[in-house]
């Protein structure tokens, strides 16, 4: 016990003694081990951001898309396909699902009215492609029953109303013959710079107080003629989106289909996933960084060899007068290996704490491209990596010297 | 039974031209507990080369060397390290203070090797040893920043802070003007007697030497038993007052002579 403590101790004081030559031995070992828990970190937030732009678009891992159409005069009703996969839902405790339909709709613009794509979704598509308004808030449980029909519409929306933003409460006339008022609620980013104007509504609500085709039917307007585009939505089943996951993603695909195919006869059942099969790049970008962080951590490796094969050299006659106060060869051989690996531990503390801070700071909007909403936390993983390989290194680099150091003679050593 | 007795000890080195160097030439010498030895020789005859021999620091060539009855020939390595670090005190001509230490890390420095209550406790073990140094008040003092007779102070200190059993004293004035070296001197037999330990002095200054109880002259790797007084001065590579010249090998060993 006395003699580990002792040798650390004996190590510590070496440190503290020639803080300078630490200094310099280990700025090279601190910056890669900043490298490489860095790298990682950095890494692993690309991925997420990437990742989430996966998910704004396609859905979050795993999204299945169940998309249906009616083979037949004999198929089911909407109704009841819809009363069925709401069954669905429940018996498999699907949390997160929202139907999808798109329509185009006649809506009140400043410069008129015009036909727009509205998007008729439930509230938890916005946890499902992760949507984060740029202005205002995305549907909550309120919408569903509110007086009026809400909106979230998107920037290219809001400046066809000749607005730039949400403070004046805007609302905007839906519907044709008999339009409603609808209140903006919520602004997204354009998917692209010229978008389109588009608009996203509720389904259930939006289906209440419009209909399908825009009528406005809650104003007393009749079920739709035969033949008419309301008439023939009516025939349809909006896409319905499901998030599951990921390990029971391939059994739902297969009951779901089946559970429809039964509940719902004459209706052509496709269930698809998002399931990301690449992964290549990401391989790639990891080894990169290892790659580079490796590289580092070599370089300052044999920085530190070289700095402590001359220190040990410089020390013989310290070693020569310890070893006259009873220190063993392992003890010598120990003590000259612990100064570096606790020198490059520490050393590695720091590169870890630097790379904390860096990662901390990092201005994640500016790098990639947008906000990360689900922030990868710090890799402590990377950061354990880092202190092992530090610790490695040191401990590499403390042998050479460590095993000069035994080979001088004491008497020698005390001459030196 | 002799603390340390020596027994037809030889030393001997090979040289690169391959012939062999005899630095001790069968030295027969034993030092009981508390006594005071002397070892005066010429610079190159193998004083530096007896006291490591007797502090474990090397070993004989030849002959015999028992540390408490024991032949240190039967101890491991790492015994004999451990015993040398447990049982002898090492003052160098040169102080050898670690340097960017503290006086009193300096003499901390040998506790990190002890055990139990004096690895523990070696903050105030070193504290204490330098205040019956006369250094209490120069413990967080650089060695650098300290006077030669300090310096020496310090070394003494840390040769006795474990407490031990022998003091191999290697020209512990060399370094020193004559009144400093005389201080030391006095501390160091002072300490010694207090403690009981054995302190074996090799110098070539006959007045250090003539403080001890018993005198050797070592020339040429011959130890040789002599009687040394305070007014004993070289005489070429001879002491002044030589008291014997029989080999020291010889036993049953001589009762020295005075040369008048």
């Amino acid at each position: 016990m006395t003699g580990i403590v002792g040798a650390i101790v004996e190590a510590w004081d070496e440190l503290r003694i020639h803080k300078l030559r630490v200094l310099l031995a280990l700025i090279g070992v601190a910056c890669a081990v900043t490298a490489i828990t860095s790298v990682t970190a950095v890494i692993a937030m690309l991925k997420q951001a990437t990742q989430e732009q996966t998910d704004r678009q396609n859905g979050r891992q795993i999204t299945l898309m169940v998309s249906a159409y009616p083979k037949g005069q004999s198929a089911a009703t909407p109704a009841e396909w819809d009363t069925a996969f709401g069954e669905l839902l429940d018996r498999y405790s699907i949390t997160y699902a929202s139907r999808d339909a798109w329509l185009q709709v006649p809506v009140r613009l400043a410069a008129g009215k015009r036909t727009i794509q509205i998007r008729t979704v439930d509230a938890d598509l916005g946890t499902i492609n992760r949507i984060v308004p740029v202005a205002g808030r995305w549907f909550t449980d309120v919408d569903e029953t509110a007086f009026a029909p809400t909106l979230v519409v998107n920037e290219s929306f809001l400046h066809q109303l000749g607005l730039n933003d949400l403070s004046s409460h805007p609302t905007v006339e839906i519907g044709d013959r008999a339009p409603v008022t609808a209140t903006i609620v919520g602004v997204m980013a354009n998917d692209w710079p010229q978008a389109d104007p588009l608009a996203m509504a509720l389904y259930t609500p939006y289906h209440r107080w419009i209909g399908a085709d825009g009528s406005g039917i809650q104003s007393g307007g009749a079920a739709p003629p035969e033949g008419s585009m309301a008439a023939s939505m009516n025939q349809q089943v909006p896409t319905v989106y499901l998030w599951v996951p990921s390990d029971q993603a391939h059994e739902l695909t297969e009951r779901i289909t089946q559970d429809m195919q039964s509940v719902a006869p004459g209706w052509q059942v496709d269930v698809s996933d998002n399931a990301y099969r690449g992964g290549g790049l990401g391989r790639a970008t990891t080894y990169v960084g290892i790659g580079i962080g490796g590289l580092a951590l070599l370089l300052g490796g044999l920085g530190l060899v070289n700095i402590a094969l001359v220190t040990v050299r410089y020390r013989i006659r310290e070693i020569g007068i310890r070893r006259s106060f009873g220190a063993t060869s392992g003890r010598v051989f120990f003590g000259v290996l612990l100064e570096s690996v606790v020198a490059t531990f520490v050393a590695g503390l720091v590169g870890v704490t630097i790379s904390v801070a860096i990662i901390k700071n990092i201005p994640v909007d500016r790098l990639f491209g947008g906000g990360i909403q689900d922030m990868p936390p710090f890799p402590i993983s990377a950061a354990v990596v880092g202190m092992l390989c530090a610790t490695a290194v040191g401990a590499l680099a403390g042998i050479i010297p460590a095993s000069f150091a035994v080979r001088v003679r004491v008497i020698d050593a005390i001459r030196y | 039974m002799s603390l340390l007795e020596l027994t037809d000890v030889t030393r001997s080195v090979r040289l690169p031209d391959d012939r062999l160097l005899h630095i001790l030439q069968g030295v027969t010498l034993s030092v009981d507990a508390g006594e005071h030895v002397a070892v005066v020789g010429r610079s190159g005859t193998g004083k530096s080369t007896l006291l490591n021999i007797l502090g474990l620091l090397d070993a004989p060539t030849s002959g015999e060397y028992l540390l408490e009855g024991v032949p240190i020939g039967r101890l491991s390595h790492g015994t004999r390290t451990r015993r040398r670090g447990r049982d002898f005190g090492f003052v160098f001509q040169q102080f050898n203070l670690l340097p960017g230490r503290t006086a009193l890390e300096n003499v901390t420095a040998p506790l990190l090797y002890a055990r139990g209550k004096q690895f523990w406790r070696r903050a105030t073990l070193a504290r204490q040893m330098l205040e019956r140094v006369g250094l209490g008040d120069r413990v967080d003092t650089m060695p650098d920043k300290l006077s030669g007779g300090e310096q020496q102070r310090v070394a003494i200190a840390r040769a006795l802070v474990r407490g031990p059993r022998v003091i191999l004293a290697d020209e512990p004035t060399g370094a020193l003007d004559v009144e400093t070296g005389g201080s030391v001197m006095d501390l160091l037999d002072e300490i010694a007697s207090q403690t009981g330990a054995a302190l074996v002095t090799i110098t070539h200054d006959l007045a250090v030497a003539a403080r001890a109880e018993r005198q050797y002259r070592l020339t040429e790797g011959v130890l040789v038993p002599i009687r040394l007084d305070s007014g004993s001065d070289w005489v070429g590579d001879v002491p002044t007052l030589v008291a014997d010249r029989s080999r020291a090998t010889e036993r049953p060993m001589p009762e020295p002579e005075v040369l008048a």
